[in-house]
């Protein structure tokens, strides 16, 4: 039972011990940095695979036949009412959120210390790396909804940390404070939705909490003066949460402009880990989402739109990078249909088997910018598999799986999710698989637009560059394979357990499904061209993009020509962060700037401190002018002065 | 009534002392035959010596005969613990006035006998106005001390500013004279005496109905009041004078005859005119509020530093008016309070002023500070601490004094007062801190100030310091004595 303790804190340790490193002075000393970074590298590299084997070994236990349980840490808050606890639940749901972010996370550990080898801040980005694994995991082992909030803007503030990590780049600075923005108007939500959770159930204590959803189905709450149905308002809110944390349509605006950081950050946390925060809490709080269908409808309809929505503009991109963010945020956009349609088996099954492709996806293609000097753009890559064939055959790998090709992981976990969309024979079910079926398609031709035109055809990249190119070293290859193997074959492997016929003995009571929302349990009779269109669909994006990028190249450029209005509204992300800009950024710079120039300067400055010092410079002026220095000016103001006195004490008293 | 009765002369034996001694100076800086440079060096360096000493022995014979209240020579004099504390502050001001002026009219080559002389017939001028009890006893004290200062303030007769200075002030205070002197005579047209004590009892059997004739007679008296007092709008005369009396004479005149003249004001007003009290009071808030107001503002015009302390002493006569606006003993013992700190915090800064000299020539601008804390850091940071006393700051002692005041006067629900009290002391912060700030961040333009400090200087600086930092952890003696002297008022 200490394990989770251990699992959870070994990361902190880490940090703190690499964050104590980064404040050692090195000067000029090469030497002596370089046993620095080392010391950093390993110490935190060390304790995430200590923290990943215990993982393992947790999960094993209670995946199963385990029963779940929950160690207290210590008291953290006592007031009247509220009365919570640090304390770590371990549950199924946890036990594959463990292993999920300990794995990838201790790989993108190891593998940083190749790919930060020349970093000047070794120590302090691999402190940022442990701090976030460390939030990451208290978020997964929350038993409240505080601490889960916790944990949430903890990986936030690492997020913010490691997007603006190369901080005097401006670009990496207004990436990572886009990023904080955006997040704080889900955490907003999320955080109403605490407090609107407080209200009704009068503890943040999630067991407490479930066991009372039940007969709160019914209840409502007053909101602006009218009555809602209280848990829809409740998992609405918090769903806004999700939303944000998960890039979802709206809020996702950040996603694409977090690449701007190293990318076994995009890896670790913009692809496997902290993006699927949200798909995870939602899943946590299936027994109150149950409850709810138009909280789950809304879910569902968010998700596939967000899904369609960032495989299309994945298909225009050429950074190699925003290419994979987009595809991320279609990715999580099924993850979140799946929720809607009650699948939340399904949705945490195609987030294990992504956060395993998508992290080998994220690290390959940092080995290819490693190789191509630090080069991000498609159009000067191309022609390279022959010198890096490791790199390109593991990107092989991942983007099979992430096209969903049979026996590859992303076939298992994203045919039950489409499955289970097609078996919920609702209408947003089906809108949900419909969409998913495109984006699929578009899927599979995004990810080989992305092979063929970075590994094949004629070289692009100047000559100076091409005779660098060259394969990434063992410590950088080596976790790569990790992640193949799962990407490979962590489907198979687990389908039976997590949406297969084990599934009910698997998952225990850690996710809650109504009897009315089946689902999952029809996907498994659906009929057969359902559970192959996704895969014909798979293949034929795949010939396409042979079709445009190999065979014909001169195709593409002819085809976004005759589509010219659409294109441009694709590679311009729908214009997305145009219209945020108008409606948001401009206004409040407007509002920021009119409080600023007329409110402060003009206003509180102008009549107050510099008013206030200018009149009284005027005063003084005009109180000298009066001394003028002849005697006969002084005797009559003394004068004035008892006649004004006689006057006044007249008026006022004698009358 | 027994033709040759002989007053008790006990109570006035400090300032029969101080007159014979004034006498007896003369004579011998005459018979010093100052004809010669060094007979006349001679001649002041003796009166000087001899002043400090006579000075010391009248303190010693004003603690001898306090501690009653004794009246004397038919009712004309009074010697109470308030005339004690009166004559204690104005003793020890005049002190250190004289101590530091020898070495500066030596510079200056102003150096006469007649200057101990002068400041030792002020100071019994003075002695006598705050033991005044009757408005001819009261005329005489306020005329010897008077006179004595229009010639202090034309003491260096052959320069121009100083010559028109002394001019000015006589002039000017020669109609105030007047103003004071027709009041007394309507004052006793309507009351048919000039002895306090039966002038009080004349208003008091009045109950609330004056005439008025009386009013306008106590109107005039304090107009020629806030004339001594340098209170707006009496105070166009002290600006001038103060920047164009030799510095030893100013620093003279910021202090001893202040304490003089707000403590006759105060014993004028709380005694036979306590009564009317309600109808004089609104007169005093007005002179309070024009004092704080233009003493804030004006200053920070100022760039003579004599000129900008002229206007902070008008400021100071200010906040002391609104302890005599409050009208009742709790607002007497704040202005007391005030004044002892009055006398330490001006006279330190003058001691600074009298030391600013540069080359052979005096210095008087406030940029002729600039660089100070390099050159003197004790003197810069001795006047610091003045200006920050000045400006109210805790701990120091100045910030005591406001806060003994402004607490009568908020008790007193003289809200409006004490507002404005505190607004015109934020505006006045200014200036005091400017000065601070040419001290420590100013580059020196010029050449430093002289170095060394003379050793008198550097030892009123040190005393005066100590006094004002450390105040706070003794105030006990001083609150103590100056309450007891505002209860014998009452």
């Amino acid at each position: 039972m200490s394990a989770i303790k251990a699992i959870v804190f070994l990361p902190l340790l880490g940090a703190m011990l690499a964050g104590l490193l980064a404040f050692v002075d090195c000067g000029e000393d090469k030497h002596k940095k370089h046993k620095i970074d080392t010391y950093a590298q390993w110490i935190t590299s060390g304790f995430l695979l200590v923290s990943m084997v215990l993982s393992w070994m947790t999960f094993a236990s209670i995946g199963f036949g385990g029963e779940p349980y929950t160690v207290k840490v210590l008291t953290w808050i006592q007031s009247g009412g509220l009365d919570l606890n640090w304390a770590l639940k371990v549950d199924t749901l946890t036990a594959v959120m463990l292993i999920v972010v300990t794995t990838v996370s201790a790989m993108v550990h190891v593998y940083s210390i190749g790919y930060m080898h020349h970093d000047p801040d070794v120590p302090r980005f691999q402190s940022y790396l442990s701090l976030f694994t460390f939030c990451m995991l208290m978020l997964v082992t929350a038993d409240n909804l505080v601490q889960m909030f916790f944990g949430w803007e903890g990986v936030g503030l690492a997020s913010y940390l490691l997007i603006g990590f190369w901080y005097n780049k401006p670009s990496a600075n207004a990436a990572a404070i886009k990023a904080f923005i955006v997040n704080r108007v889900g955490d907003f939500g999320f955080a109403l939705g605490i407090f609107a959770a407080f209200v009704m159930f009068d503890t943040v204590n999630l067991d407490q909490i479930f066991a009372q959803a039940g007969g709160m189905k019914d209840a409502t709450m007053v909101v602006f003066g009218a009555e809602y149905h209280a848990i829809t308002v409740i998992c609405l809110l918090l769903f806004v949460g999700a939303m944000g944390k998960s890039a979802q349509l709206g809020l996702h605006t950040w996603l694409p402009d977090a690449m701007e950081g190293p990318t076994p950050v995009s890896a670790l946390i913009h692809a496997a880990t902290m993006v699927t925060a949200g798909v995870f809490m939602v899943s946590r709080m299936s027994p109150l989402f149950e409850y709810s269908d138009l909280a789950l409808q809304v879910v569902t309809v968010v998700g596939a739109s967000t899904a369609i929505f960032a495989a299309t503009v994945g298909c225009t991109q050429f950074d190699i990078k925003r290419v994979i963010a987009y595809s991320t945020c279609s990715q999580l956009g099924y993850m979140f249909f799946a929720i809607g349609v009650s699948a939340y088996q399904a949705a945490i099954f195609h987030l294990m088997t992504h956060a395993f492709f998508k992290a080998l996806l994220f690290l390959g293609a940092g080995s290819v910018i490693h190789a191509m000097s630090d080069e991000q753009d498609m159009r000067r890559m191309g022609g390279i598999y022959k010198q890096i064939p490791v790199t390109y055959t593991l990107m092989w790998i991942g983007s099979l799986a992430l096209a969903g090709v049979f026996p590859f992981a992303g076939y298992f976990s994203k045919d039950i999710i489409l499955e289970s969309a097609y078996a919920a024979h609702s209408t947003v079910g089906g809108y949900a698989f419909w969409l998913g079926i495109a984006a699929a398609f578009l899927t599979a031709f995004y990810s080989w637009r992305l092979i063929i035109m970075t590994f094949h055809g004629q070289p692009r990249a100047d000559e100076k560059v091409m005779a660098h190119v060259h394969e990434s070293p063992m410590i950088m290859i080596a976790p790569l394979l990790v992640l193949a193997t799962g990407a490979a074959f962590a489907g198979w492997v687990s389908y039976d357990w997590f949406v297969g016929h084990d599934a009910a003995h698997f998952w225990g009571n850690s996710i809650l499904v109504l009897e009315n929302h089946p689902a999952l349990e029809n996907a498994h009779h659906v009929p057969a061209w359902v559970k192959y269109l996704p895969l014909v669909m798979g293949a034929s994006g795949i010939a396409l993009a042979y079709l445009m990028y190999m065979f014909v190249p001169s195709l593409p450029s002819l085809v976004v020509a005759l589509i010219r209005p659409i294109h441009q509204f694709v590679y311009n992300k729908w214009y997305f962060d145009e219209l945020f800009d108008a409606l948001f950024v401009k206004p409040a710079f407007a509002i920021g700037r009119g409080f600023w120039k007329v409110g402060d300067q003009a206003i509180i400055d102008g009549y107050g401190p510099n008013g206030v010092a200018a009149a009284t410079q005027d005063t003084a002026r005009k109180a000298g002018v009066l001394q003028t220095g002849y005697l006969y000016h002084y005797a009559l103001a003394m004068l004035l002065g008892v006649v004004g006195m006689v006057t006044w004490y007249m008026f006022a008293y004698a009358g | 009534m027994p033709m040759a009765e002989v007053p008790n002369i006990v109570p006035a034996l400090p300032e029969i002392f101080l007159a014979l001694a004034a006498m007896t100076l003369l004579m011998l800086g005459v018979f010093q035959k100052p004809v010669t440079p060094d007979g006349e060096l001679r001649a002041a360096r003796t009166t000087t010596n001899l002043g400090l000493i006579t000075m010391v022995l009248a303190l010693l014979l004003v603690f001898t005969v306090s501690g009653n209240v004794l009246v004397t020579f038919e009712g004309m004099f009074i010697s109470d613990p308030f005339a004690t504390f009166a004559k204690v502050l104005i003793l020890i001001a005049s002190t250190f006035s004289l101590m530091m002026a020898q070495r500066w009219l030596e510079q200056q080559h102003a150096h006469r006998f007649e200057f101990a002389v002068l400041v030792i017939l002020a100071t019994l001028g003075m002695m006598m106005m705050v033991s005044a009890s009757n408005l001819l006893s009261l005329y005489m004290g306020l005329e010897l001390q008077s006179l004595s200062l229009y010639v202090l303030a034309a003491f260096q007769r052959d320069d121009v500013r100083s010559t028109e200075s002394g001019l000015k002030y006589f002039v000017l205070g020669a109609m105030a004279s007047a103003f004071l002197l027709y009041g007394s005579s309507l004052v006793y047209g309507f009351t048919g005496t000039t002895d306090f004590a039966t002038i009080a009892a004349t208003i008091k059997a009045q109950d609330h109905h004056f005439p008025t004739g009386l009013a306008v007679g106590l109107v005039f008296v304090m107009a020629g009041l806030a004339f001594k007092v340098s209170a707006v709008p009496f105070h166009m005369w002290t600006p001038d004078v103060y920047e164009g009396a030799p510095t030893p004479v100013t620093s003279f005149f910021a202090v001893a005859p202040k304490v003089a003249a707000l403590a006759l004001f105060l014993r004028v007003m709380m005694g036979p005119f306590g009564e009317m009290a309600h109808q004089w009071q609104g007169i005093v808030v007005l002179l309070s509020i024009l004092s704080m107001s233009i003493g804030a503002f004006a200053a920070i015009a100022q760039v003579n530093i004599k000129r900008m302390m002229a206007y902070s002493s008008i400021g100071h006569v200010g906040y002391a008016l609104m302890g005599l606006a409050v009208a009742n003993e709790q607002g007497v013992t704040g202005v007391l309070i005030y004044l002892a700190i009055y006398v330490f915090m001006n006279v330190g800064v003058f001691a600074c002023i009298l030391a600013m000299r540069r080359g052979d020539r005096m210095v008087e601008s406030i940029y002729d500070l600039a660089g100070l804390a390099k050159s003197h850091p004790g003197m810069a940071a001795a006047l610091a601490v003045f200006m920050f006393s000045m400006a109210g700051i805790p701990p120091l002692a100045g910030f005591f004094g406001k806060l003994y005041i402004f607490l009568a006067a908020i008790e007193a629900q003289l809200y409006t007062l004490a507002i404005i009290g505190v607004l015109t002391s934020v505006v006045s912060a200014y200036y005091y801190l400017r000065i601070i700030k040419i001290m420590y961040f100013d580059e020196a333009e010029a050449d430093h100030l002289e170095t060394p400090l003379p050793n008198v200087i550097a030892a009123v600086l040190g005393v005066c310091s100590a006094v004002i930092v450390l105040f706070f952890l003794v105030p006990a003696p001083l609150i103590t004595t100056a309450g007891a002297a505002a209860a014998s008022l009452f």
